[in-house]
């Protein structure tokens, strides 16, 4: 076995850490609570871990070998090509083929599928929101879901109290979610790296408690209920022609809402990207002190990604409010946070079709693995590492993402 | 040359690179046991990446590094004090927040025997009579001079059989300088280390060396006795400012 | 008066525990600049570890004929579980990331404690989990301000601790070689100190002081929960920032100020904010004085 399969080497350190990983799991799940100690629970889920982890082991040291070169080599090849033919065709034609399939899909779909596709479309906004943070300016912000929850109180209260209607509640619930990026950014931004994590963190949480315990403001932990849905003129033809004031009730009308928002949320992202901010952005990414050096005014250009960023948060939540007609301070957790944080991570920070199929994977595939549902949590952190480890780019890197860095590499 | 047939370090061909950059473009040289053999060149010509890839910290992308006899290119650094081959790093490196006596004791980190550990501490002592008078201070409050004797007594700790020394004479007084080189030079006299000296200072390396490298741009572009680069137009005029 | 000192008690009792955690982040912060978000999945691991075997004990009676044996048994033996846990950690997620870029080695460093996390409660259920906590009742009653037995033994545990912990990196060769590393980890191998297994350690060693203390907050509110990590993560956090981060003795300080704010903020002002304060301190220490009340030196190269 070892010979044919790889080094020996190799396989005593998976058999080493098998065995470790075994001590570690046997407690959790072989003493219950009345003393009884039992193997089999531990035992079973060890050897699917086991067994899992060593085809993988094996594939990749044949993979190494050049085994598989007769199967790989063609398809790398064929991949390529297509990759080329595809390039061939300009990106404009991708994205209104993508948005022709976005528009169509409501039609002919059920509720559910709707309702789910609603979801999809909320943390792609989400996601590109971030990905400015992260992905162009390189400020890692765990608290991001705070922009959300703003977004969504500020609907949520404009609508319970004053009746304000979606549409203009919008862009308020965009600018108070920009101040509360200022207000969290200008104490935070002169802080760099992994510092900034955890006050972002801190600040996030500090978020999530005021919205629990401002009993007078929010309600605390019971939400707000009876939040308006978004409004349309809407032709009628019923006696004479005129436009009537709808709510938008269906999950159809909400669908397209939320359509409209991310597309208005990829067309700011792709233009800031390629702007002379979006440079900016790249080079603070890429090296701070140069970027200072070159003349960019550094703290100023982190709080405007960090507001921008914080815009499309509270769009999105404003619309979230809207579509649940339902806040409480329960979605906006730090779970949350990570989640579209790992979105971004594993579509590739920075690449716009990225953070769209980050959100996809991580919303969709779980609807498709429902039976698995409780480990979906348990998979994101897996996932995450196992991206950081493998593939630190994503899924689908961006263009200029980190060049200099590969270089060195 | 000394007699023994086999050198003590070899290096065939090595070539380092960092990142796309070849730092070392084929480097070979040897050291026979009981030498000192200096390295001499200008700045960037590679030098301290030749001691930093004999210790195996940026490992050579090709090539292969001798010690006594041994292949030992890919090993890990931290198994080559035991090996009897220490290193006095460019820029001295003292861990500035131990104290002087616990710089001295991570020297002998890998020895297990107390009693010898404890002799070799006088012996430095004795060495650097201004270390015994310090020990109980912060590496990073002493002077150039005293870091730099600390920087060697820290590589005796481990008793090494040879010792790579890089430019000894940074940034110390000319007195200072000659205390050193005394230093060194008894080292290799009276306890038969080895040693293997990059220096800017090629003047005082060349008095101090029997043979000696000049190396240019990665490459090993002359090897003679160091009586004779002394002697040397070319290398007068290079290195020793005549 | 008796209130205030009754605050005092139980600020210390808490304090130290944070303590405890902060330790964890500022030695693995010290030795290779990672923020370890894991951290405070070690606590709850050891939170669950100390359940799951005083409970075991329980059921099988010895608590009863030797309630302080095991105790202490259970103690060292979460502590080692935990050590084991950490060290697996950092080989997995972080040892072969240790050249690439901070944001990968953090984003890991996430994934790891949320996949931890969910490990905890899918093994062990989304509810509080009980302490068998008979033997911990009463305590020493000084008229008006009690000091339970629970606090005592908390008390007692972290300072013998946090001692151990001072006597093993300042008086050791290996505690010396960890300091060594931290502070070159170039110099540390050319005297032949195998960085990694320094660091793993490292790892070690704080994983287990936080397993201490989830085993100690279990007896103290007599249940855990499996996202009981996140939050006394991040105070202990806010102490070792506070402290100065990578600075040991500041890391111990620190913890006893935020568990010392914490308690008096609770009791004085409102206790629904009463964690609001250790991120305030965290953001007010990281703005005016980022190299923390001890004043290790934060520059570019560590932050």
């Amino acid at each position: 076995m070892s010979t044919t399969l790889g080094s020996r080497k190799v396989w005593l350190y998976w058999a080493a850490g098998m065995a470790w990983f075994y001590l570690l799991l046997w407690p959790l799940m072989g003493i219950g609570a009345d003393g009884a100690v039992s193997f089999a629970d531990s035992l079973a889920v060890w050897g699917y871990v086991a067994a899992a982890s060593a085809a993988l082991l094996a594939l990749r040291q044949l993979h190494a070998r050049g085994a598989f070169a007769a199967v790989t080599s063609p398809l790398a090849r064929g991949l390529a090509g297509a990759k080329t033919g595809m390039d061939k065709v300009p990106p404009a034609v991708w994205w209104s083929l993508a948005l022709c399939i976005a528009a169509a899909l409501p039609f002919g779909s059920g509720r559910y599928v709707q309702d789910v596709a609603i979801n999809v479309l909320i943390y792609i906004c989400l996601g590109l929101g971030l990905n400015v943070v992260i992905g162009l300016c390189g400020l890692l912000d765990l608290g991001y879901i705070a922009f959300y929850g703003v977004g969504a109180y500020t609907y949520a209260l404009l609508s319970i109290h004053y009746a304000m209607p979606f549409w203009m509640a919008l862009p308020v619930a965009a600018a108070l979610a920009a101040v509360a990026g200022c207000i969290i950014g200008y104490p935070t931004l002169r802080m760099r790296g992994d510092y900034l994590a955890i006050v972002t963190l801190g600040f996030g949480e500090i978020v999530r408690l005021i919205l629990n315990n401002w009993m007078a403001l929010t309600n605390g932990p019971n939400g707000i209920l009876g939040i308006r849905p978004p409004t349309a003129w809407w032709p009628s033809f019923e006696g004479t022609f005129g436009f009537e004031l709808i709510q938008m009730k269906k999950l159809t009308a909400l669908y397209f809402v939320i359509l409209g928002l991310t597309v208005l949320t990829t067309i700011a992202v792709h233009r800031l990207n390629f702007s002379r901010i979006g440079r900016a952005w790249e080079a603070i990414r890429e090296d701070e002190t140069a970027a200072e050096l070159m003349g960019v005014n550094t703290f100023r250009l982190k709080l405007l990604a960090y507001a921008t960023g914080a815009v499309f948060g509270g769009l999105a939540g404003a619309f979230f409010a809207a579509r649940m007609r339902f806040v409480s301070p329960e979605s906006f957790t730090f779970i949350e946070s990570a989640m579209v944080l790992a979105m971004v991570v594993l579509g590739g920070m920075g690449s716009i079709p990225g953070v769209m199929l980050g959100a996809l994977a991580l919303v969709a595939l779980p609807e498709v693995f429902r039976q698995f549902e409780l480990y979906r949590m348990l998979a994101f952190g897996g996932a995450m590492t196992v991206m950081m480890l493998f593939r630190p780019k994503g899924l689908w890197p961006a263009k200029r993402f980190g060049a200099r860095s590969e270089e060195m590499d | 040359m000394t007699g023994t047939a086999t050198p003590i370090l070899e290096l065939r061909d090595v070539v380092t690179c960092y990142g796309r950059i070849q730092a070392l473009k084929g480097v070979s040289l040897s050291v026979m046991p009981g030498e000192i053999v200096t390295i001499i060149g200008a700045n960037g010509a590679g030098k301290s990446t030749t001691l930093m890839t004999i210790c195996g910290i940026t490992p050579p992308q090709s090539g292969a590094v001798f010690y006594q006899g041994q292949r030992i290119s890919g090993l890990s650094p931290d198994l080559l004090p035991s090996r009897g081959l220490c290193q006095v790093p460019e820029g001295r490196r003292i861990f500035p927040r131990l104290t002087v006596r616990e710089n001295l004791e991570m020297g002998a980190f890998f020895r297990r025997d107390k009693d010898g550990v404890q002799r070799d501490l006088e012996h430095v002592f004795s060495l650097f009579p201004v270390l015994r008078e310090r020990r109980r201070q912060r590496g990073g409050t002493l002077s150039g001079g005293e870091q730099q004797m600390l920087a060697i007594g820290r590589a005796l700790m481990g008793r090494p059989r040879m010792l790579l020394l890089d430019e000894p004479s940074l940034g110390l007084a000319p007195l200072i300088v000659r205390h050193i080189f005394s230093i060194i030079e008894r080292i290799n006299k009276q306890e038969g280390v080895t040693i293997l000296l990059v220096e800017q200072n090629a003047n005082l390396a060349l008095q101090l060396a029997s043979r000696a490298y000049v190396m240019e741009t990665g490459r090993v572009t002359m090897e003679d006795d160091a009586r004779a680069l002394l002697a040397n137009e070319a290398i007068k005029k290079a290195y020793l400012g005549e | 008066m008796e209130f205030f000192i009754q605050q005092v008690i139980n600020g210390l009792t808490l304090g130290g525990l944070y303590a405890l955690i902060a330790l964890g982040y500022t030695m693995v912060y010290g030795i290779i600049q990672l923020i370890n978000f894991a951290h405070g999945e070690f606590f709850a691991a050891g939170g669950y570890m100390g359940v799951i075997l005083l409970s075991f004990l329980a059921a099988h009676g010895y608590m009863e004929t030797h309630p302080w044996f095991c105790l202490f048994g259970a103690l060292l033996l979460t502590m080692g579980y935990c050590a084991m846990l950490a060290m697996a950690v950092e080989k997995v997620a972080y040892k072969p990331l240790r050249y690439a870029s901070r944001l990968s080695v953090l984003l890991s460093a996430l994934g790891m404690s949320i996949f931890l996390q969910n490990g905890l409660m899918l093994t062990q259920g989304v509810y509080d989990k009980a302490y068998p906590t008979e033997f911990t009742h009463g305590g020493l009653d000084f008229g008006l301000i009690t000091f339970s037995y629970m606090q005592i033994l908390i008390v007692a545990v972290t300072i013998a601790l946090l001692l151990g912990l001072n006597a093993l990196v300042f008086r050791t060769r290996i505690g010396t070689a960890m300091r060594a590393t931290a502070q070159d980890k170039v110099m540390s191998s050319l005297v032949g100190i195998n960085s990694n297994r320094i660091i793993s350690t490292t790892f070690a060693i704080g994983a287990a002081l936080a397993a201490a203390a989830g085993i100690m907050i279990g007896l103290y509110y007599g249940s855990v929960r499996y996202d009981m990590g996140f939050v006394p993560g991040i105070k202990a956090f806010a102490a070792a920032v506070l402290g100065g981060i990578g600075n040991i003795t500041g890391a111990m300080v620190g913890g006893l100020i935020i568990g010392m704010v914490e308690i008096f903020a609770a009791g004085y002002l409102s206790s629904e904010y009463k964690d609001v304060w250790a991120f305030i301190i965290l953001i007010a220490v990281l703005y005016f004085m980022p190299t923390g009340i001890m004043g290790e030196n934060v520059d570019d190269t560590r932050v």
